[in-house]
C-alpha cells in the first residue's frame, strides 16, 4: 500500500521526503530514494511498548507533521501494537503483540518509551501479568530494529534518579549486548523520531550515532553551538533576572542555570511544533534532557554550570563570555569533565533476572 | 459465573488492569488496579523546589502542564511568592488549552471505538454520510467526496491484510448501534481531531517553548518575557497568532466535537442509565488562582450528594483520608486511612510473581491507594465539575447544561451515568474554548496598559525563604481535582505529597471495602459477550483514566509532614 498515491497529493509527499533529507542532513539526490521506500507494497510493521512512562514520548510522536499524523501512524506504517492508540484491548491486544513476534519475526522495529524497572522481579511494571522486562526481551530481541524513545527508555529517566525506588534503567542496560539506536530528550523530538524511522526504511540501516548510540544527525550538535543567543554569551550578555530588560531582549540564559553547554541536540534549529518555539526560544534555560542522567548531573537546574560540583571549571560568565577562544575552551572541558562524571556515575549494566516461572 | 481479566485497558494513559465477574449478561463485581509504580515523591525528596514542576509535569505527558502548574502553586504558597498577573493568565492559557486538546483526544482517540465501529464505516454511503454531517453541523469538510475519500482510505487499511492501529477492535459487537453514515462521519473526524490537535498545542509552544512539556514555569511566575518592542518576547504579533489558534480550536470544537458528542449520545440513550457509581461528587474548584475569593472561581468548589443534586456541601481537605488495606502497601493499623499529609508509604507487593493470570482480589490489589473524603468515595472530572458549579449557580455552565438535557431530553440526574461523563466533558471543552479567548484578550489588554511584568522575584534566591515552611497546590486538571502539597526546610524539599485524580477514581476498596468510583460504575453494566468486554470498555474510558498520574507514594518515613491549613483552601 502506498501513503503518497491514495492520500496526499504528489507535492505534499515529495516536501516530506525532502524535508526528512534535510532534517538527515542528506544532499537532495537522496530524495527519490526516500520516496520510492516509503511507497512499499507492504507497510513497514512497529511495535510500541510502553513501560514505565508519561506517555510524553507517545504524545510528541503524535505531534509529527508532514506527513500528517494520521497518514503517519495509519498509511506509512502498520502499528501492530501501541497500547495508547490501539483499537484492540485486554487479551486480544497482547494476541497483536505475539502475533507480530511470531509472524514477522526479525521484520518488525521495535520502539521502546519508559524505563524497566528491575528491583522485586519487576512487579513495579506489569502489563497481562507479565513484567516490563519479560516483554522487553521477547519483543526486542526478535525485532529487526529497537529504537528507544525519551529519557527513560535510555538511561531510566526521572524514575531512576535519586534514589531510583524501583531499580529503573534504560533498555540497553536491561537488556545488554541489545544493539539500540537511542532518541533521548524528555520527550523527544516528534521530527527526529520520524526522520529516523524514515532513513531505516529507506536505506535499511540505522543513521551515523554517536557512543551512546544517539544518530549524529539529532544529537551531534551542542545546543550551545547552535543556540541562536550564542553572541550574547560571546559578548559576555546575560540575563540576570526573569523578566528584566536582558531577558526580554533575548540575551543569553547561561546565568539562569542554562544546560546548553554540554548538552547534544538539535531543538537550536528544527525547533518544537512545527518550528513553533523551543525552550531557549521562549525564554527558559535548556535543562539538558538529551544528556544521561540529566535529573541528576544538571540539577539544580538553576545554578548556572561552573557551580555544579566536579565540572572543575571555575571561570566565571563573564571571564568565558569574554573571548571566543576562551568560550571553545569552556565547552570542551565542560563536555569532557561531563563524560567523564557520566561514565563514572552511570550505573553498571544489571543482569536481566531470569525467566519466571510458569503462570500462577 | 465468569471470571474475567482485561489487561492492558488500552487507549488510555498508562497501565490499568479490570477484573470483573459477570453474572446473568452483566457485571456482578468489578476490580480495578493500577499495575505500575514509580515513585515521584520519594524522587523529590532534598531537592530544590524551584526545580520540582520540572520533575512532577513529567508525572504524565497526556496531562502535560498540570502537574506543574499545582507544583509551582504549592512552593509559591510556601514560600510566600505572588506570581504576577501576566503569568498567571499565561498559566491559565496554558491550563485552558490543555482542556481543550486532551478532552478532543479523549473523546476521538481514546473513546470514540468504544461506541464507533470501524468496519462498518467502510460500508456507508458517502452522499448519506453527507447529509447526515450537514444536518448536524456548518462544518465545510463535509462533501459526498470528502466522505468518499475516507471511506476508501479506510476500507483499504481495514482490508490490506495490515489493519495496524484498527486491528482486532471488537468490530461488530452487538452493542454497537450506529449506522454505516454515523460511523463514517466519526471516523472521518477521528483523523481530522489527531491533525488538528497539534495545532492547538502549538499555543503552548508559544508560551512554554514546546509540548510535550512546556519548559516555561517558574516559581514565582513564567520564564517567557513580555515585550511588545522585542523579537525574543512575547509581543503582539506572536499573541496574535496565538488568538487565530485559539478561534479556529473553538471553532473545531463548536463544529465538530460537540456535535458529534450529541450524534453518540443520541444513539445510545440507555447509557444515561449505566455506569452511574455513587453519585457522590467533589471538585476543589479553580481559574482564576491565585485568588483570595474562592467564589470568584468559574468552578466552583464543594461537593454533592445525591439525591440532593441542588445542594453544595462546603469542602473541607482536612477530611481526606487514604487508605492501603487493599493496596500494596502497609500501614501500622490498616483500617484507618491517613490524611494526605500524615501519610506512611511502605510499598508491600504482595501480588502474584509475574506472569499471573488473575490477582487475588481478596486481598490487596492495586499500586492505587483508596482516596476517601470524610470516610465517602468521591468522583472527581468534568462531571463532577460541572454538577458543583450548576449547584453552586455558576450561570455560564447552568446555560450549556441546561441546553444540552434539553437537546437530548434529558434530566439532570441522568448525567450520573457512563455517558454523562462524556457530555459533562464536551459541555466543558465548550466553556474552555471561550473563557480561552477572555484571558487571552485580558492578557494583550494588561500588555498594552503597560505591564510587562512576568515574575515574582522577590522570593526567587532561597535565602529569602523561612528556614521551614509548607503549601498546598491545587489544579482542577482535565480529569478532575489535583492536589500538591510540600514541605521545605533549608530551602529544600522535606516531603512532597500529590493526590491526582485519577487515583480517586480508579481507587481500589477502603478498610470498609467500599468500591471505588470504576467499581461502583461497572456493577450492573451489561456484558453481551465476556470474550469481548466492549461495554466494560465504555464505563471505564468514560472516566478517561490517566494511570501514570494516579500512582504516587507518601512520605516512607511516616511521620507528621505536611498540616493543611483548612483557611488556606
Ligand atoms: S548558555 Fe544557553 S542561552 Fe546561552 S548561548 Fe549557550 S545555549 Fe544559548
Amino acid at each position: 500500500m502506498s501513503f503518497a498515491a491514495d492520500s496526499l497529493d504528489r507535492r505534499t509527499f515529495i516536501t516530506f521526503c525532502a524535508t526528512m533529507a534535510a532534517t538527515l542532513a542528506l544532499p537532495e539526490s537522496y530524495v527519490p530514494a526516500i520516496a520510492k521506500a516509503l511507497q512499499s507494497a507492504k507497510r513497514p510493521v512497529l511495535v510500541w511498548l510502553a513501560f514505565s512512562d508519561c506517555a510524553g514520548c507517545t504524545e510528541s510522536f503524535l505531534r509529527a507533521s508532514n506527513p500528517t499524523v494520521s497518514d503517519l501512524i495509519l498509511n506509512t506504517l502498520s502499528i501492530n501494537y501501541h497500547e495508547t492508540l490501539m483499537a484492540a484491548s485486554g487479551e486480544d491486544a497482547e494476541a497483536l503483540l505475539s502475533r507480530t513476534v511470531g509472524d514477522d519475526r526479525g521484520r518488525y522495529i521495535a520502539v521502546v518509551e519508559g524505563a524497566i524497572p528491575t528491583k522485586d522481579n519487576g512487579v513495579y511494571c506489569t502489563i497481562g501479568g507479565r513484567s516490563a522486562i519479560d516483554i522487553a526481551r521477547e519483543v526486542c530481541s526478535n525485532a529487526a530494529a529497537v529504537i528507544t524513545v525519551g529519557a527513560c527508555a535510555f538511561f531510566g529517566g526521572w524514575p531512576a534518579s535519586r534514589p531510583n525506588p524501583t531499580g529503573a534503567v534504560g533498555l540497553q542496560d536491561a537488556l545488554r549486548g541489545l544493539k539500540v539506536i537511542n532518541l533521548p530528550g524528555c520527550p523527544p523530538n516528534a521530527v527526529n523520531i520520524t526522520a529516523t524511522l524514515v532513513h531505516f526504511l529507506t536505506f535499511g540501516e540505522m543513521p551515523d550515532t554517536d557512543a551512546q548510540s544517539r544518530p549524529l544527525f539529532a544529537y551531534g550538535t551542542q545546543i550551545h553551538d547552535s543556540c541562536e543567543r550564542r553572541a550574547h554569551y560571546d559578548a559576555g550578555e546575560f540575563v540576570d533576572a526573569w523578566g528584566d530588560e536582558a531577558h526580554r531582549k533575548g540575551w543569553c540564559l547561561y546565568k539562569m542555570g542554562c544546560k546548553g553547554p554540554g548538552t547534544y541536540h538539535n531543538c537550536a534549529s528544527v525547533r518544537w511544533n512545527d518550528g513553533t518555539s523551543w525552550p531557549i526560544g521562549a525564554g527558559h534555560g535548556c535543562i539538558g534532557c538529551s544528556e544521561a542522567g540529566f535529573w541528576d548531573e544538571n540539577t539544580p537546574f538553576y545554578r548556572r554550570l561552573p557551580d555544579v560540583p566536579g565540572f572543575g571549571v571555575q571561570t566565571t560568565a563573564n571571564e568565558v563570555g569574554l573571548g571566543i577562544v576562551a568560550v571553545t575552551a569552556t565547552a570542551v572541558a565542560v563536555h569532557g569533565v561531563i563524560s567523564i562524571v557520566r561514565d563514572r556515575l552511570h550505573p553498571e549494566p544489571v543482569d536481566p533476572p531470569p525467566p519466571s516461572a510458569g503462570k500462577s | 459465573m465468569t471470571r474475567i481479566a482485561i489487561d492492558p485497558v488500552t487507549r488510555i494513559e498508562g497501565h490499568l488492569r479490570i477484573e470483573a465477574t459477570v453474572e446473568g449478561g452483566k457485571v456482578a463485581d468489578a476490580w480495578s488496579s493500577s499495575t505500575m509504580f514509580r515513585g515521584m515523591e520519594i524522587v523529590l525528596r532534598k531537592r530544590d523546589p524551584r526545580d520540582a514542576w520540572l520533575f512532577a509535569q513529567r508525572i504524565c505527558g497526556v496531562c502535560t502542564t498540570v502537574h506543574a502548574l499545582a507544583s509551582v502553586r504549592a512552593v509559591e504558597d510556601a514560600v510566600g511568592s505572588n506570581p504576577p498577573l501576566n503569568a498567571r493568565l499565561i498559566r491559565d492559557v496554558i491550563a485552558g488549552t490543555q482542556y481543550v486538546q486532551d478532552h478532543v483526544i479523549h473523546f476521538y482517540h481514546l473513546h470514540a471505538f468504544d461506541w464507533v465501529d470501524v468496519a462498518s464505516a467502510t460500508k456507508a454511503d458517502p452522499a448519506a454520510a453527507s447529509r447526515l454531517a450537514q444536518s448536524i453541523s456548518a462544518w465545510p469538510k463535509s462533501s459526498p467526496g470528502y466522505f468518499q475519500e475516507i471511506r476508501d482510505k479506510i476500507a483499504a487499511i481495514v482490508n490490506s491484510g495490515q489493519p495496524g492501529l484498527f486491528a482486532n477492535g471488537y468490530w461488530g459487537h452487538p452493542a454497537y448501534r450506529l449506522s454505516p453514515e454515523a460511523n463514517l462521519v466519526l471516523v472521518a473526524h477521528y483523523l481530522e481531531a489527531l491533525d488538528w490537535q497539534r495545532e492547538i498545542v502549538r499555543v503552548q509552544a508559544i508560551l512554554g517553548g514546546k509540548n510535550p512539556h512546556p519548559q516555561t514555569y517558574l516559581v514565582g511566575g513564567m520564564a517567557i518575557p513580555i515585550d511588545p518592542d522585542s523579537q525574543a518576547a512575547l509581543n503582539f504579533a506572536r499573541l496574535d497568532e496565538e488568538r487565530t489558534i485559539l478561534e479556529s480550536a473553538k471553532t473545531f470544537v463548536e463544529q465538530v466535537y460537540l456535535p458529534d458528542a450529541v450524534l453518540v449520545a443520541s444513539h445510545y440513550p440507555e447509557w444515561f442509565g449505566y455506569g452511574a457509581g455513587h453519585k457522590t461528587y467533589m471538585a476543589y474548584g479553580d481559574f482564576p488562582q491565585p485568588s483570595g475569593d474562592v467564589s470568584s472561581y468559574r468552578f466552583a468548589r464543594g461537593i454533592v450528594r445525591y439525591p440532593n443534586e441542588a445542594g453544595v456541601d462546603a469542602f473541607d481537605p482536612a477530611k481526606i483520608s487514604e487508605y492501603v488495606t487493599r493496596s500494596w502497601y502497609a500501614y501500622p493499623d490498616e483500617r484507618v486511612g491517613l490524611h494526605p499529609s500524615r501519610g506512611e508509604t511502605n510499598p508491600t507487593y504482595t501480588g502474584p510473581q509475574p506472569p499471573f493470570e488473575f490477582l487475588n482480589v481478596n486481598d490487596k490489589y492495586s499500586w492505587l491507594k483508596a482516596p476517601r473524603y470524610d470516610g465517602e468515595v468521591m468522583e472527581v472530572g468534568p462531571l463532577a465539575r460541572l454538577l458543583v458549579s450548576y449547584a453552586a449557580g455558576r450561570p455560564d455552565i447552568k446555560n450549556v447544561l441546561d441546553g444540552a438535557l434539553r437537546t437530548l431530553k434529558l434530566q439532570r440526574a441522568d448525567l450520573s451515568s457512563t455517558l454523562g461523563r462524556v457530555v459533562a466533558r464536551a459541555l466543558e471543552t465548550q466553556l474552555m474554548s471561550g473563557w480561552l479567548l477572555e484571558w487571552h484578550d485580558e492578557l494583550v489588554a494588561n500588555v498594552a496598559n503597560g505591564d510587562l511584568a512576568v515574575h515574582d522575584g522577590s522570593r526567587w534566591e532561597p535565602s529569602s525563604w523561612p528556614a521551614e515552611c509548607e503549601g498546598w497546590g491545587s489544579h482542577e486538571a482535565p480529569r478532575g481535582s489535583l492536589g500538591h502539597w510540600v514541605r521545605i526546610e533549608s530551602g529544600a524539599i522535606a516531603n512532597y505529597q500529590a493526590v491526582m485524580p485519577t487515583t480517586w477514581n480508579a481507587s481500589p476498596r477502603d478498610a470498609r471495602g467500599m468500591r471505588g468510583p470504576y467499581e461502583a460504575a461497572l456493577l450492573g453494566t451489561p456484558v453481551a459477550d465476556p470474550q469481548r468486554p466492549l461495554e466494560i470498555l465504555r464505563t471505564v474510558h468514560s472516566f478517561d483514566p490517566c494511570m501514570a498520574c494516579a500512582v504516587h507514594v507518601l512520605d516512607p518515613d511516616g511521620g507528621l509532614v505536611v498540616r493543611v491549613e483548612d483557611d488556606a483552601w
